[in-house]
């Protein structure tokens, strides 16, 4: 007897996972004293009931998609890729110094300036726990994890000592020029004639992360070096015995994944705060883990639960705003998101596979 | 370097150890029984939030050093229940732990409170003495180095007999053999006739109380009251700590002090100048995460985690 169908593993247990981690995030707002309809009402209405709100929403998105697909295309190696927040640091570096120090004519060449930059500074930070991963066995969750915090100290080095503007107080790099400044996604709708807010921070960073979400598909799915990555997250031993090396997949996938996760510069330091900031990256890198997670691996999964996730985050500030639940809330949610469907994974996959068993089992009776 | 400020860099030592040391232990159990647990942190952040919230409530350190073992405990039961019962991915668990902890303390601390997510500034009863062993002899104004010595508040002397203990526990005892090999190889385990999942449960009931005990300090000795985020990375520290120390217990002590001393002079010296170039204060912040990915490159001897460490044990059938 087979077990479930297809697209019930793949949009039914996400679906439940969500519904239960919703259920308890409302159990936490009642026991606040507040009403779950309410702020749910509020999140609704304040991300998704106008295109600002929607214009924050796929902003949000936008860093969630680069960072999801970072992780998710590290985990199609089985590698836990923790440090999505590290390269997404540097690349915000490569972003500034790009836009800081280039004369760049027009938007659109800086806009290829910053990507390149970006890709190989988030790359590059991506590569020695990699390397050390595959020649020196280190553990990659532990290193990737220490390389994060050796980010934020670097990064808070060089923008209090070095980037920082003559008499300026706060750590933050100066101002980048007018012409870099990318497209509002409100202007580009314009062109379609689509009325869209221009007062949100979404840009075209929203286009080209679909268009990476396409690329990694056609990578892990149609060409050799995605095979070859699916095959070592697989079974290491297999891939070796397919003339498969390990150590060129988990330096390839690695810094892959880095340069991915370095994109999301684009969106937030260069299409957003037009200056590199402390913490530009916000907790993105941890939301990659959880996106991955919930979109089961797969691009168009991913795109989906980032949109999901922006939706949570704007719906998260409306909530601060408009009443006293504090926008942690959405802290809580994410991380029993990721408890249900990354960690608790057979608490709803083993029930619903037993039902669908049984259920089956009746029909064929 | 004068004395007077040697002195009290060591003093800052000793009190930026202590969690560490408690947290290090507390990874050393669960780790060394097969079940990998990055989620120190959040365990040692909901703790110092339950412990500082009850010893408000009811104006009792000692209750609220319970409230803090309870409230990591449970969160360690998650872990257990995620990635013993359920056999899940450990290494999620804790980070969806870590998030957990994070955003409820901030949630209940706001909605009880109404400070925006921190506890109201512990007085008197509510936090630990200073220096006991100082007031118990009567000593009110002791040299430097007696109070160096006496002058801690008593969590600091259970962390370090805890160093002593944990190795007695792990190489002395059966239990202790027991819950190494269950770390090494749990099938053996399980053929003698010994409950892998109850091993496991131990080890991890012991990570969650010592973990309370790291968060109890942090709110309630090294601080007065719970500020949000307080904790701020000490579980990733000590857990760099645990790695450095090669899962080691004594090692844990030495790694931990190592740390807590670099974590001392970092807040001392805003940067350091040796003569020929400045040390920059984030490089000394950076230094321990620095440490340890050199130790675990295996340049300065191999850091090999227990054999069966991350794996959920499946009986064969």
């Amino acid at each position: 007897m087979d077990k479930m169908p297809r697209w019930a593993d793949v949009v039914l247990v996400p679906l439940i996972c969500l519904v239960i981690a919703f259920f308890f995030s409302g159990i936490l707002i009642w026991a606040i004293g507040q009403s779950p309809v309410e702020a749910l009402t509020i999140m609704v209405t304040g991300s998704l009931g106008s295109t600002y709100g929607w214009g924050y929403t796929l902003f949000y998105a936008t860093n969630f998609m680069f960072t999801g697909l970072a992780v998710s295309i590290a985990f199609q190696a089985s590698l836990f890729n923790i440090g999505g927040a590290g390269p997404a640091t540097l690349g915000g570096l490569g972003v500034a110094l790009s836009c800081l120090f280039i004369p760049w004519p027009h938007w659109s060449l800086a806009l290829a300036g910053s990507m390149v930059a970006a890709m190989a500074f988030g790359a590059a930070w991506a590569f020695l726990p990699a390397w050390l991963q595959a020649k020196r066995g280190s553990h990659i969750v532990i290193t990737t994890m220490m390389f994060n915090f050796i980010s934020y100290a670097l990064m808070n080095y060089l923008l209090v000592n070095i980037l920082r503007p003559v008499g300026k107080m706060d750590p933050a790099s100066a101002r980048f020029d007018e012409v870099t400044n990318l497209p509002q996604l409100g202007d580009i709708l314009a062109l379609v004639g689509i009325p869209f807010s221009t007062r949100n921070p979404a840009n075209i960073s929203l286009l080209i992360a679909l268009a990476c979400a396409v690329g990694v598909w056609a990578l892990l799915w149609h060409t050799r070096l995605g095979f070859a990555i699916r095959a070592f997250g697989k079974s290491e031993k297999a891939a070796l015995y397919a003339g498969i090396s390990p150590v060129r997949i988990t330096l390839y996938a690695m810094m892959l994944s880095g340069a991915l996760s370095g994109m999301m510069a684009i969106n937030s330091v260069q299409g957003e705060a037009n200056r590199l900031l402390l913490n530009s990256v916000e907790g993105a890198g941890f939301i990659g883990i959880a996106v991955a997670l919930m979109g089961r691996n797969h691009p168009f999964g991913i795109v989906i639960a980032s949109i999901l996730f922006g939706f949570l985050y704007q719906g998260g500030s409306q909530l601060a705003l408009g009443t006293t639940i504090p926008r942690e809330v959405i802290v809580v949610l994410q991380a029993l998101v990721i408890l249900f469907t990354g960690a608790l994974p057979y608490m709803v996959q083993k029930p619903l596979e037993r039902l669908f068993v049984r259920f089956n089992q009746g029909r064929a009776a | 370097m004068e004395w007077a400020s040697f002195l009290q860099i060591l003093e800052s030592t000793i009190r930026l150890s202590t969690p560490l040391v408690f947290a290090c232990l507390a990874g050393l159990y669960s780790e060394r029984a097969g079940v990998f647990d990055i989620g120190l942190e959040g365990k040692m952040l909901v703790a110092a939030f339950a412990a500082a919230a009850a010893a408000f409530a009811t104006g009792s350190v000692w209750i609220g050093t319970l409230a803090g073992i309870g409230a990591a405990l449970l969160f360690a039961a998650i872990h257990g229940l995620a990635s013993i019962t359920f056999r899940g991915n450990q290494l999620i668990s804790g980070v969806s732990i870590n998030f957990l902890a994070s955003g409820l303390t901030v949630v209940l601390g706001a909605a009880w409170f109404r400070l925006g997510g921190q506890t109201p500034p512990l007085t008197g009863d509510m936090r630990f003495a200073d220096a006991p062993l100082l007031d118990l002899f009567g000593i009110t104004d002791p040299n430097p180095v007696i109070g160096l010595i006496f002058g801690h508040s008593v969590l600091v002397y259970v962390a370090l007999l805890m160093v002593p203990f944990s190795a007695w526990l792990l190489y002395r005892t059966r239990f202790g053999l027991r819950l190494r090999a269950v770390g090494e190889n749990p099938a053996a385990v399980d053929t003698a006739g010994v409950s892998v999942v109850g091993l496991r449960y131990a080890a991890v009931g012991i990570t969650g109380v010592l973990c309370g005990l790291a968060g109890a300090y942090m709110s309630m000795a090294l601080s007065a009251g719970f500020l949000r985020e307080m904790t701020a990375g000490r579980g990733y520290i000590a857990l760099a700590a645990l790695i450095f120390a090669k899962w080691r217990p004594w090692y844990c002590l030495m790694a931990c002090v190592l740390f807590g001393l670099l974590d001392a002079v970092a807040i001392r010296f805003q940067s350091i100048d040796i003569g020929v170039f400045i040390i920059p204060v984030q490089f000394t912040q950076a230094l321990p995460y620095i440490l340890t990915v050199i130790i675990l490159a295996g340049f300065v001897g191999k850091a090999i985690p227990p054999r069966a460490g991350g794996e959920p044990y499946v009986k064969e059938r």
